[in-house]
């Protein structure tokens, strides 16, 4: 993906130049292209005079920043306790074999993406399973493929709107 | 000054100091790792714990970052703080079994024996390399990545950094790069050549040398201090 400095630039100008507006720097950089690309890192870095390395620290430290590019739908499993208990790994398991990834990553044709979660507080709905803000409660193997099927009929309806 | 007590023993130290820093003014050994002079202090190894404290109120803190206070009551060898640095140095082997000063401090210490599945990770995350890179070399190149399990110390996306000069100066100062002697059971995963070997890797010292507390090496003169509860109980008893 083609990195804009200016918007990279008026994000940054935003907040002043200022060090200790970096997260938030990064979150708008995030929002704006759903990841954050290397070479906006390397301008912001150039820009803040904060070393690169320090830069991916933070990137890599918190999981709303991804460094490679999100999918359409982002698919959060939850793996709290309760969820656990309740056989969230193996919905993971599940979709990770229907998506063919591994949890963490994008799918090739960038449109989901799997992510585990620690607890999203609803443990009484468990095991839980989070697409886009969507909540689907009390999930099993037998639902995963419907989940990914809504999301992906979406997809084409749109197109077919269009 | 600050007065404070140093293992029953009145010291006086000067502002700013560590307890780490006043225990080696008066010659006082208490092994570190992850701490070194030139180097700003980053209390990842744990090696250098202390009980501060008296009484039942007592903690362990790591004495390369505690500061000094007034009226403070340091104790570096009880029992406590001695399995704390056993432990300490059961996890860091069960991490990186290769490791030459790693398998040193287990043989100096009396690590005999590993409880946990040897991961040979060879990376302890002291932390060290990247303090090196960035205060003495002035490079940055490398940090620490990810968090959790996941940590790791690396360069920007994995690839070789611009700022790298390549001095060696993070492999200088590794704990873990230097590769164990091959003692007599090299695959073993606790060495301890040296509790039997002759010469030994290890500087050992005599136990009649023992100059008040030899960093409570041997630990014969450690024993649990709980006189007045014993004296309660026994006056209980009568």
């Amino acid at each position: 993906m083609n990195v804009q400095t200016d918007k990279v630039k008026s994000f940054i100008n935003k907040y002043n130049c200022k060090q200790s507006a970096l997260i938030a720097i990064l979150q708008e950089i995030q929002a704006e292209y759903n990841y954050l690309p290397k070479n906006a890192l390397i301008y912001v870095s150039q820009q803040l005079h904060i070393p690169l390395i320090d830069i991916i620290g933070v990137a890599t430290f918190y999981s709303a920043f991804s460094l490679e590019p999100k999918g359409e739908h982002t698919v959060k499993v939850c793996m709290g306790t309760a969820c656990h208990v309740r056989g969230g790994p193996k919905i993971l398991e599940e979709f990770e074999r229907r998506l063919e990834i591994e949890s963490g990553h994008t799918t090739d044709d960038k449109q989901f993406s799997l992510d585990t979660v620690a607890c999203l507080e609803c443990c009484a709905i468990g095991p839980v399973v989070v697409v886009d803000e969507n909540y689907h409660a009390q999930t099993s193997i037998r639902n995963v493929d419907t989940i990914l099927k809504k999301y992906r009929k979406k997809e084409k309806k749109n197109e077919e709107h269009q | 000054m600050i007065n404070l007590k140093l293992n029953k023993l009145d010291v006086k130290a000067e502002q700013g100091w560590t307890i780490l820093e006043t225990a080696k003014y008066y010659g006082l050994e208490i092994p570190t790792l992850c701490y070194n002079e030139g180097l700003s202090t980053y209390g990842g190894c744990r090696l250098c714990l202390v009980e501060i404290g008296e009484g039942e109120n007592t903690k362990l803190v790591s004495s390369c970052t505690y500061p000094v206070e007034e009226g403070l009551v340091v104790h570096t060898d009880t029992k406590r703080v001695l399995n704390a640095r056993k432990m300490m140095i059961e996890l860091m082997l069960s991490v990186a079994p290769n490791s030459k000063t790693i398998q040193d401090l287990a043989s100096k210490f009396g690590v005999t024996q590993m409880r946990f599945e040897a991961r040979n990770e060879e990376c302890i995350l002291c932390g060290l390399c990247v303090r090196m890179c960035a205060e003495q070399m002035d490079g940055k190149a490398i940090g620490f990545q990810n968090r959790g399990h996941k940590r790791k110390i690396s360069t920007p996306f994995d690839v070789r950094s611009e700022e790298c000069r390549l001095c060696g100066g993070c492999m200088y100062i590794c704990p873990a790069c230097q590769l164990r002697c091959h003692g007599p059971d090299p695959d073993s995963d606790v060495c301890n050549a040296c509790l039997t070997m002759d010469p030994t890797c290890v500087d050992v010292y005599d136990e009649l040398q023992c100059w008040m507390y030899d960093a409570g090496r041997c630990g014969t003169c450690v024993r649990e201090e709980e006189p007045n509860k014993k004296d309660i109980q026994n006056a209980d008893k009568k």
